[in-house]
């Protein structure tokens, strides 16, 4: 007593149609547009989640982006990254805030990374960071992969993350190609540079133009990535920001009267530099693309490949290895190459924090991609 | 390098945790812009498209095809279906809606031959199947290793339309077991099929009569949610109107100076989008107008996870080990899959030492049989040798015989050409019984007369003679 047909294929495209359908006309309303209000009316009930990670030398700004970014201030006074105390080690450090707009509730969780490449020598030191992306990770999979689950998993994963170049002028150095290298291939990466105010508007253009070059040569795909366009407009969308970047971004918490009006602002000697204004420096850009309008498209792809690439990896790693007591354990040391839609590498992760990279090639090619 | 993190992000979004920990709340002095969020949101939705599935249960005839046309709008392409069915099925099409930006995949799931059977135990029971098997699908394909789960195309049923025929009375009995047995899995909203059958009064009685049936039985029908503001009195006030008497039709008739979708009698015209006449449009309004992201989600977060964790039970996992450790979902599936290879491993060997074993055996049945065949063989050719040693025998004696009886012939012929020869021979023979020296002699000298007498042959006889002579002593 089989039903008669089941449930059609699921297809790799993203916009699925099965050959069994139908297009029908209606003759009338009926109301299935409604169904975008529902959305909405749920959305705005649960509430939205978003995390994001700066990382970047001392001093170059993160701290006051980040409160210029969300026009509050999101760090409290003891951070460390505020010119305390120089931390003497890479330390991680995040904070949560819930702020709210127009009804819309934001979870938003902040990490920090004082501390980081501001040693003597600084092999390594990306590892931390690896490691706290891999463990939310490993924290979200732990959970979907319970008998009873939550309703809504909390989600702390790494949405974006904020890579501040520092303002030299040249060209990326070997610290920034070794980081965006392995960072890109687990989390979105925006490169930003820095303290953009020190660069005069042609030197940022040639800086901008070497920083894509070498991007390109060392096949750093940075966000919005070029193979998840789906389709013409995204293309073309993305395309437009993606010649800008990195954005030259100028950060700035205090208020200043600029010809009566209160601007955001740096005020030098000579003159105030508008962080809002398009002339002065690209931070608008920069917060439109994180919050205006790529949030959701930036926590989609953080959901559906980075971490599908993350699962696949642990749950093909897992059963080649021989079962011991420390698997629930990270070991932060061993990055995983993670790529879509290339071949998928695992990485061994062993007992110890040993800071070996073994790749098992697996060879199993993605779908195409979203 | 040590990973040290102050001041914890949250990692459940309890309000105790985040009070426990420290989660502030930030006032922005400025326009930030986050509340294009929904929008973005939407966006995406309307990207992906959506799906909605609906199952219709109920006996055949009763209108589930006509209530689906009516509600959307459409005439979706059916025929009538047979009362001689003698098994449950169910039938699935699919069809693409297209209202301004929003595109709907509507999967409408019939159930065909329900309740035309004799024996209708059985009835309930591919419908269940059904439900499970769609949930089956997208749990095989949650766990897969390699999945796609954004663009899976969710088959899921969202809501079953339990199609209750208007007796007027109460539930009949295979209603009550069918919806029983869905209530768990998928959320049920009973209509009262062709309600242009019952006067008002009698309505009232009998949908107080079903819901108390239902409540007094246990089923969980779905009930409106009443928790978010802006649907909560509505969706109250529709809890109460439950279940709703739906009348469905696609023919138009003039009322008034409008051409509007009813049934026409001869004492009057039954108008399906007139509420005084039939509760279609609430239908329309609570199902899909208002509360179908909710069914969408109730199903999978709730009838979804049950099978699930049903499911993952039954398998055998346990979120908690037998010490009471916390064990993971992983675990126990690497200790399943070792098992199992285990298992398999067993099992090779086993069929490997059979394998082994029956080949032996043949082989020595092979061997059995070639050594007795050899030993015929060898059996065979001794019986021919001694077949032809004999014959040989034989042939060797036969030509002796022959040469015998050649020689007597000869003997006879010489003995018959000497008539004359014989008396005398006697003669001398007595002779020589006496004279043995001489007979020689004797018998030369008469032979020689004999000689002269007859042919030169006689010479041989002489001989034979004097032999035969010579040998009768």
């Amino acid at each position: 007593m089989d039903p008669l047909k089941r449930s059609p294929p699921p297809c790799p495209s993203p916009r699925p149609s099965s050959p069994r359908t139908q297009p029908c006309e209606m003759l009338g309303h009926v109301g299935i547009e409604t169904v975008l209000d529902q959305l909405k009316i749920k959305a705005m009930k649960t509430g939205f989640e978003f995390n994001i990670m700066v990382v970047g030398q001392t001093g170059l700004g993160k701290s006051t982006m980040v409160n210029t970014l969300f026009r509050s201030k999101v760090w409290k006074s003891t951070h460390p990254g505020t010119g305390v105390s120089m931390p003497q080690t890479l330390q991680l450090h995040s904070e949560t805030h819930v702020i709210e707009e127009k009804g819309v509730k934001l979870k938003l969780t902040v990490t920090d990374t004082p501390g980081f490449g501001d040693q003597i020598n600084n092999d390594k030191c990306w590892e931390p960071i690896l490691g706290y992306i891999n463990e939310q990770y490993e924290r979200y999979l732990q959970e979907e992969l319970l008998i009873t689950r939550q309703r809504h998993i909390p989600d702390t994963r790494v949405h974006c993350c904020v890579y501040f170049v520092p303002p030299t002028g040249h060209c990326l150095r070997p610290l920034d190609i070794e980081l965006l290298q392995r960072l890109c291939r687990t989390v979105n990466v925006v490169p930003v540079i820095a303290r953009a105010d020190s660069l005069t508007i042609e030197e940022r253009e040639v800086f901008r133009n070497r920083i894509q070059q070498n991007l390109k040569t060392h096949c750093i795909e940075v966000y919005p990535q070029k193979c998840f366009d789906e389709d013409i407009n995204d293309r073309i969308l993305n395309s437009k920001i993606r010649d800008r970047i990195p954005f030259a971004v100028v950060g700035a918490d205090r208020e200043h009267l600029v010809d009566g009006r209160c601007v955001l602002g740096r005020k030098t000697k000579w003159g105030v530099i508008e962080v809002e204004n398009m002339a002065h420096c690209e931070f608008p850009l920069l917060r439109d693309l994180l919050i205006r309008s790529h949030l959701q498209d930036l926590k989609d792809i953080t959901h559906n490949v980075h971490y599908e690439n993350y699962r696949v990896g642990r749950l093909n790693a897992s059963h080649l290895l021989p079962r011991g007591p420390g698997w629930v354990n990270l070991a932060p040391a061993t990055p995983e190459q993670l790529t879509s839609p290339r071949p998928l590498r695992a990485c061994r992760r062993p007992h110890d924090d040993s800071e070996e990279e073994s790749g098992l090639s697996m060879a199993n090619p993605r779908p195409a991609s979203s | 390098m040590a990973m040290k993190m102050t001041c914890m992000s949250s990692q459940v979004s309890d309000d105790e945790q985040r009070k426990r920990e420290k989660i502030r709340s930030l006032t922005m002095c400025g326009h930030v812009g986050f509340e294009s969020l929904p929008d973005q949101l939407v966006n995406r939705s309307i990207q992906q498209g959506f799906r909605f599935n609906i199952l219709c249960v109920g006996e055949t005839g009763i209108g589930k095809s006509t209530l689906i046309n009516t509600l959307f709008n459409t005439s979706f392409e059916d025929c009538e279906s047979s009362h001689f069915y003698p098994h449950v099925k169910l039938k699935a099409q699919t069809y693409e809606l297209q209202e301004s930006n929003v595109q709907l995949k509507l999967t409408v799931v019939s159930t065909v031959g329900f309740g035309d059977q004799t024996n209708k135990e059985e009835s309930y029971q591919p419908i269940v199947d059904y439900i499970d098997a769609q949930f089956e699908a997208y749990l095989q394909e949650e766990l897969k290793i390699e999945r796609s789960l954004f663009n899976y195309l969710d088959s899921r049923i969202h809501v079953c339309l339990y199609f209750i025929s208007p007796t007027g009375h109460s539930l009949k009995i295979l209603d009550l077991l069918t919806m029983k047995n869905l209530d768990s899995k998928v959320n049920i909203i009973p209509v009262i099929a062709q309600a242009d059958g019952i006067s008002k009064t009698e309505l009232q009685k009998f949908k107080m009569a079903l819901m108390s049936e239902l409540v007094s039985n246990g089923v969980q029908i779905y009930q409106f949610p009443t928790d978010d503001d802006s649907v909560a009195k509505i969706n109250a006030a529709m809890n109460g109107q439950l279940p709703f008497a739906v009348v469905g039709s696609m023919t138009e008739v003039k009322v008034g100076n409008k051409m509007v979708k009813a049934r026409q009698y001869p004492w009057g015209v039954v108008q399906v989008e007139n509420e005084n006449h039939c509760d279609f449009v609430k239908l329309r309004e609570m199902l899909i107008c208002t509360n179908m992201e909710d069914l969408r989600e109730q199903t999978h977060s709730r009838h979804y996870e049950l099978y699930r964790r049903c499911k993952l039970e039954e398998m055998g996992f346990a979120d908690v080990g037998p010490e009471s450790q916390p064990v993971s979902l992983q675990q126990m599936y690497d200790v399943k899959r070792q098992e199992f290879c285990r298992e398999v491993q067993r099992k090779e060997e086993e069929l490997k030492r059979v394998y082994v074993q029956r080949v032996r055996e043949k082989e020595a049945l092979f061997k059995e049989a070639r050594r007795e065949l050899l030993a015929k063989f060898e059996h065979l050719k001794r019986v021919h040798q001694e077949e032809t040693m004999r014959l040989e025998e034989k042939r060797r004696s036969l030509e002796e015989e022959v040469i015998a009886f050649s020689k007597k012939k000869v003997a006879s012929e010489v003995f018959q050409n000497q008539p004359f020869l014989a008396v005398g021979s006697n003669l001398r023979k007595d002779k020589d019984h006496k004279k043995e020296p001489s007979c020689r002699f004797e018998l030369l000298c008469i032979d020689v007369r004999a000689c002269e007498a007859s042919a030169g042959r006689k010479d041989a006889e002489k001989g034979r003679e004097g032999h035969s002579a010579r040998g009768r002593p």
